[in-house]
């Protein structure tokens, strides 16, 4: 029997960690001309740098040291004034040059931190370093299992090998208890937004230009801190929460039964949200990392450096701040929307002109509704703050009703389109012509005599048959308390 | 030695370990006489060449044509590289 979250804490702490590794939006590879594009036909995006073909000299990608540097600075970093690459040596047929190149003891960018909040409460999570190195290419296993283990053979596409890839490592952060799930979920969202907002990458994580490796040890209270296992390839936020708080459990079972937590390596399963072991761990030593010989240093100057962060955008914690300043909203209020995960999609709403109060309505409303329908975050809908700005901007105008704006929602959803594309293509507009829905109600009455005859006879409820009957002749585009009224009124019943 | 030749993924054998183990000893001695001779200020050598910030612009230039690229593979699949089993059932 596996043990509950809440035996866990009762007698142990969590210590988690994360290495994030992003690979950069630069159109060539990180030491070669190769296109990056995503979903090429296999081996298309090849050369001789990157199948490490004899006599093949790398040169590095300089918006690749830009970017790097950027999110350096964009995490409270400290970036080397000199560093070089290394050479990362082992035998797994994803590298054609049997080593990757990567960095060891000199990384670009080290010692930096976020601040995250989770509940109300600030956790800062350190940065250790932040280093360039290459994306591998991608293995196909083909066998009975579908997996690596016991796969016949694999195929390898190396049209990925060789794009820049950014390893960010956070140092050990303690202290979260019950927490250290979220928090380990809100710090990956937290740097992501952070990537976005540099430009530097277009963090999909669905197609995996974002991974995180998930560390994660157990404590008693007062004692040092456990062995950690790392649990790889975690690639959405829910995994990283799903990753920490499963690994928890097992390692509480292994601990409380005496068992000592073995080092390794673990795979994540995104189906039952558990892990498996892995290859064991080798040792750093094992790689046996030596300087590249093919590449000089890396050596940064201050001008440099300063001229990076003058051009460093507004940073996503910083425009959150100012925007809920701006919003004058109330703390619950505040709490509210930050549970619905929609702070920063109001914020950009009211920047594009919206209300507050309706910007509000509408995404912690119908458009939290229609995520929690989906089963994702909010975000993640393929509609955005502009979409939501027009609905509203249609809605105050007159030109819909806020049904004809949840229909104006709904189409967006649907297509992605623009909303006055939906508005005209649903043919969305109120109607208001009382000529015309004075028409649709004779015709209503005419079609229904008995539910007529009712509401004459006393029974004013009826009516909403009536207006049910109109409301579907407009296909929804009257008010329905105008339709109402009008009902009413033809028949002769007082309202 | 073993390790070493674990991690070169190296078939050796009990004889050629000893005789390997003999010149590698060899080997990183006479390395180690640089070790004498460089004072305590000079830093270790990485390049033979003193300089920094060798870069390319972010520009795309044409790949390989794929079939040249496959011509040299052992084995190729769905115009993929093919390779023997990574890891076994238990590994």
């Amino acid at each position: 029997m596996s043990l509950s979250y809440e035996d866990v804490l009762a007698k142990y702490e969590p210590v988690w960690g994360l290495e994030t590794h992003v690979e950069l939006g630069t159109v060539s590879k990180m030491f070669c001309g190769c296109s990056t594009e995503f979903g090429a036909e296999p081996n298309t995006h090849t050369c001789p740098v990157c199948l490490g073909l004899p006599g093949a000299l790398p040169v590095v990608n300089e918006v690749a040291i830009e970017s790097t540097i950027k999110i350096g600075l964009a995490l409270n970093c400290s970036i080397a004034s000199w560093c070089r690459f290394a050479r990362k040596n082992y035998f797994y047929p994803d590298m054609p040059k049997n080593y990757q190149i990567s960095q060891y003891d000199e990384p670009l960018c080290f010692d930096g931190y976020i601040d995250v909040e989770v509940e109300g409460q600030t956790y800062r999570v350190g940065i250790e370093r932040v280093h360039m190195e290459e994306d591998t290419g991608k293995n196909t296993h083909v066998g009975t299992s579908g997996r690596i283990h016991g796969a016949e053979y694999s195929l390898v596409d190396f049209n990925r090998a060789g794009i820049p890839l950014i390893e960010i490592v956070t140092k050990p952060v303690p202290g979260c208890g019950a927490l250290a799930p979220e928090v380990a979920k809100a710090y990956t969202a937290a740097l992501r937004d952070i990537l976005r907002a540099l430009g530097v990458s277009d963090v999909r994580m669905e197609q995996g230009s974002l991974r995180c490796d998930v560390n994660t040890s157990l404590n008693v209270p007062g004692a040092e801190w456990g062995t950690r296992t790392e649990t790889k390839n975690v690639n959405s936020l829910r995994s990283v929460e799903r990753a920490v708080r499963s690994e928890m459990i097992r390692q509480a079972g292994l601990l409380d039964a005496g068992t000592r937590i073995k080092q390794e390596t673990r795979h994540f399963s995104e189906t039952t949200g558990d892990t498996r072991p892995g290859r064991s761990k080798e040792e750093a030593t094992d790689y046996r990392y030596f300087p590249e010989p093919d590449l000089v240093p890396v050596a940064p100057d201050a001008e440099w450096i300063e001229r990076l962060r003058a051009g460093l955008p507004e940073l996503p914690a910083a425009r959150r701040t100012r925007i809920i300043a701006s919003l004058g909203l109330t703390n619950d209020e505040i709490q509210q929307m930050a549970n619905a995960g929609v702070v920063d999609l109001v914020g950009e709403t009211v920047e594009l002109g919206a209300p507050a109060a309706e910007a509000r309505n509408w995404w912690q409303g119908y458009v939290a509704q229609k995520a929690n329908e989906r089963e994702v975050d909010a975000a993640e809908l393929p509609i955005t703050p502009a979409h939501i700005a027009r609905v509203i901007a249609l809605v105050a105008d007159g030109s819909l009703s806020t049904a004809l704006g949840r229909q104006a929602v709904d189409g967006v959803l649907e297509t992605g389109n623009d909303v006055d594309v939906v508005v005209a293509e649903k043919g969305l507009k109120v109607v208001s012509d009382t000529g015309a829905l004075q028409a649709a109600a004779d015709e209503a009455i005419a079609a229904n005599p008995d539910v007529a005859q009712k509401v004459r006879d006393g029974k004013v409820a009826a009516v909403g048959a009536l207006v049910g009957s109109v409301m579907k002749a407009t296909r929804g585009q009257a008010d329905a308390a105008a339709v109402r009224a009008i009902l009413l009124e033809r028949l002769g019943v007082p309202e | 030695m073993a390790h070493l030749a674990r991690l070169a993924r190296l078939s050796v054998t009990e004889d050629e370990l000893e005789l390997f183990a003999g010149q590698l000893g060899e080997i990183i001695s006479a390395v180690a006489r640089v070790g004498e001779v460089a004072a305590a200020d000079i830093e270790p050598t990485s390049h033979a060449v003193p300089m920094t910030n060798v870069y390319r612009p972010d520009v795309v230039v044409p790949s390989l044509p794929r079939e040249a690229v496959l011509a040299g593979a052992p084995s190729v699949e769905d115009d993929k590289f093919r390779v023997p089993q990574i890891l076994t059932e238990e590994a």
